[in-house]
């Protein structure tokens, strides 16, 4: 069943893909961008197809990251695979791991003799996306990271200074308490509960997700977030919960709707729903500061690390269109480019000559907390806790998290053997994963 | 002289059969295959590192607890689907069946819920019981009702119940209606004139006379259950909280769409599909027997 309807996805894909122009190359670019974002891309490509006559970029929307993904491998499999496609970072283990498939973008710039220099960018940012000796296997081309926002009018209704936030988990609970006490519905709700509270809990406090290195070390990896800090961190969360300190509003983005409701007075949500809560609460009404964090797990916290999608170059094309692939690639990571990106969505930036331009432009002081983003991700050199995730069957392993992580809020399971569930189950997919790539 | 028309060609009667056993073949068996095929392979999702795994696909699944968890839930969704959604419509049905005046109007609101598609009834109902903005949450709470989906996994499982049998109650009213109406009426005429009330009429005249209509649909029902239902699931709960609604064809998506895990993925669907080959046989040996037609 499969297979047919992932040929009728490629068919459908071709048909819509015939009509181009003909004296330029064309390049197919898939990606998941719906509404302001997608008209967002759609700039980027026209920019970059009115900067030069020989290569016509085609962007198409593809739906949701796992449709666009699903599209892809179809098309892939049809032998209509496009150029470029938006891939989120959960998959990327499962990217590197399809051997034959992907054209990895050092190689690519090299082949295309396109100037290429790594170290021109934000290091959380590609390291992410790097081999573990730093050789750049897909470009990024949004990220974000997550940030602390609050609600000023809730803090000034409980008697707390708006402009000061929490820096500290145990100063965001007392504060959170203060404000529920107060009238507000819920203190604190996090966004995509495992890559915030999870995965970034881990870089920000330096520990370990997962063996060899987060997984940049090999594939016979085992999962190692069930310690103590992070199941403390969860059955306190569990705990503030019975007084609506924490409030549980649903998988990925759904609980921002109870921050933009006005209902919460702490939010962490990745840097990049900063202009829709901005829409929803007002530009004076909402702040954004670093994640607090936990002061006898580590005396400063170390740096976040990313979310969000890259662009992977799929093998089978003929050289020559590969050259304007190189061309698009080093256009989207230009400084001007990135910087405008950067400003009209909220993602990081590529490049720090970006976040330069951005400064420089004075945007940061008329828009404040946009430039925490980068400085979380930057805080201090990465380590190897800190550098990213590349996990194998990361979609399923996520899944297992959110699920215990329900268990908890619904009180079906404590902390400890929540997470220590999960990382069972999640060791399971870890073996399944090896198994089919080794 | 031989009255009937005949066709004496040996090639016309598969010819007529043809376009169907074409259709069948393109789409049932060639898919079905496939789903065989993948279901003893590992691979990524792009086609290489191909690896035949004998059935391991299969061992896996069967040493899963949580694989059991999504069977039992699926057995328990099912079942509610089925019994909730046929004994609301047979009495929405015979309600009907009775009303006089403004039948018409009244038949075709009923039949309004079956244009609305799996996917948007879910999302419908997810917007009345949302905990923070929905209108039937809401009221809940002011009787004292905490109703929080997101949450708590057994009224998860009830929402995409009550919506999943709303999505479904028009077409079986559709088909209890036509039974009743096909009813002799001078069959209920005559039990009322032996004295017979409206109650004993129903039990001992209508419903054995429906009970062919019931079996169709009871069948219809479970496999509508089985797969029809996934569209509800996907845009309430995905199934969540926990694995509270995570029935057996939402984790075939799952795996093998989100997860790219299309072994695993197709060892299920096979699992799938000889359970209902085998629920739709022992429902035509046995339940069958038991119906009057």
């Amino acid at each position: 069943m499969t297979r047919i309807l992932l040929s009728s996805v490629a068919a459908a894909a071709v048909l819509a893909s015939t009509h181009g122009a003909v004296a330029q190359t064309e390049i197919q670019f898939w990606h998941a961008m719906g509404g302001n974002l997608g008209e967002a891309v759609n700039a980027q490509v026209e920019g970059f197809n009115k900067s030069q006559t020989e290569y016509k970029v085609t962007p198409v929307y593809k739906g949701s990251y796992t449709e666009t993904l699903t599209a892809a491998i179809a098309a892939f499999r049809a032998k209509q695979a496009p150029h470029l496609v938006q891939v989120f970072e959960v998959g990327t283990a499962n990217m590197m791991a399809a051997k034959g498939a992907v054209y990895p973008v050092y190689q690519l710039m090299a082949d295309a003799k396109e100037p290429f220099d790594p170290k021109a960018f934000v290091g959380p940012v590609t390291g992410y996306y790097s081999t573990t000796d730093g050789k750049l296997l897909s470009m990024p081309f949004n990220s974000s990271t997550p940030v602390l926002y609050w609600n000023k009018e809730l803090l000034q209704k409980a008697g707390l200074d708006p402009n000061k936030p929490p820096t500290t988990w145990p100063e965001l609970g007392e504060m959170a308490k203060k404000a529920v006490a107060a009238g507000a519905k819920c203190g604190f709700t996090p966004q995509w509960q495992t890559w915030t509270m999870i995965e970034n809990f881990g870089a920000w406090h330096n520990l370990p997700y997962a063996t060899k290195d987060n997984g940049f070390g090999g594939i016979d990896i085992e999962l190692k977030f069930n310690d103590a800090p992070r199941v403390k961190h969860i059955a306190t969360l569990a705990e503030w919960s019975k007084d609506k300190t924490f409030v549980y509003g649903g998988r990925e983005g759904k609980s921002t709707t109870l921050f933009n409701a006005g209902d919460c007075a702490f939010h962490i949500a990745s840097s990049a729903t900063a202009s829709a809560i901005e829409k929803a609460l007002g530009k004076d009404k909402f702040g954004i500061g670093m994640m607090p964090y936990w002061p006898d797990v580590i005396a400063k916290p170390q740096n976040s690390i990313i979310g969000g999608a890259t662009l992977w170059v799929l093998q089978g094309k003929p050289a020559p269109e590969y050259k304007g692939v190189a061309k698009f690639l080093s256009y989207l990571s230009s400084g001007p480019v990135q910087a405008k990106w950067h400003q009209e969505t909220g993602y990081v930036p590529v490049s720090l000559a970006a976040a330069e331009i951005t400064d420089k432009d004075g945007f940061y002081k008329t828009n404040p907390g946009r430039d925490i983003a980068v400085k979380e991700l930057t805080l201090n050199p990465p380590t190897a806790n800190s550098k990213g995730l590349r996990i194998g069957n990361f979609v399923q392993i996520r899944d297992i998290v959110d699920s215990e992580l329900e268990n908890v809020w619904s009180g079906k399971k404590d902390a400890k053997t929540a997470l220590d569930d999960a990382v069972k189950a999640g060791n399971e997919q870890l073996k399944r994963f090896e198994a089919a790539n080794k | 002289m031989e009255k009937r028309v005949t066709f004496n060609e040996r090639w016309l009667p598969y010819l007529l059969v043809g376009p169907q056993i074409i259709i069948t073949l393109v789409f049932f068996f060639w898919p079905s295959g496939q789903a065989i095929y993948q279901s003893v392979l590992i691979e990524d999702a792009f086609g290489g590192n191909s690896k035949f795994v004998y059935l391991d696909n299969f061992i896996r699944l069967f040493s899963d607890a949580s694989y059991y968890a999504s069977a039992r839930l699926t057995v328990v969704f099912s079942f509610l689907v089925a019994a909730i959604g046929l004994a609301l419509s047979l009495l929405l049905a015979v309600m009907a069946d009775r009303i006089i005046r403004g039948a018409t109007a009244y038949k075709a609101f009923l039949v309004w819920p079956y244009a609305v598609a799996p996917a948007v009834a879910g999302v419908l109902w997810g917007f009345l019981f949302n905990p923070s903005v929905g209108i039937v949450a809401w009221m809940l709470q002011g009787i004292g009702i905490e109703f929080n989906y997101v949450i708590n996994g057994n009224q998860a499982l009830l929402l995409v119940v009550i919506a999943a049998v709303w999505n479904q109650i028009s077409y079986n009213f559709l088909f209890f209606l036509a039974g009743l109406q096909s009813i002799p009426k001078s069959l209920i005429e005559a039990a009322a004139i032996d004295g017979a009330g409206p109650g004993r009429r129903f039990w001992d005249i209508i419903f054995p006379l429906l009970s062919p209509v019931g079996f169709f649909l009871l069948v219809v029902n479970i496999i509508y259950a089985f797969f029809g239902t996934f569209g509800v699931v996907d845009a309430l709960t995905k199934g969540g909280p926990g694995h509270a609604t995570n029935i057996l064809v939402y984790k075939v998506y799952n795996d093998g769409f989100r997860g790219q895990d299309l072994g695993g993925s197709s060892a299920q669907s096979v699992i799938l599909m000889i359970v209902v080959i085998a629920l739709t046989v022992v429902q035509f040996r046995f339940i069958e027997r038991r119906v009057h037609y």
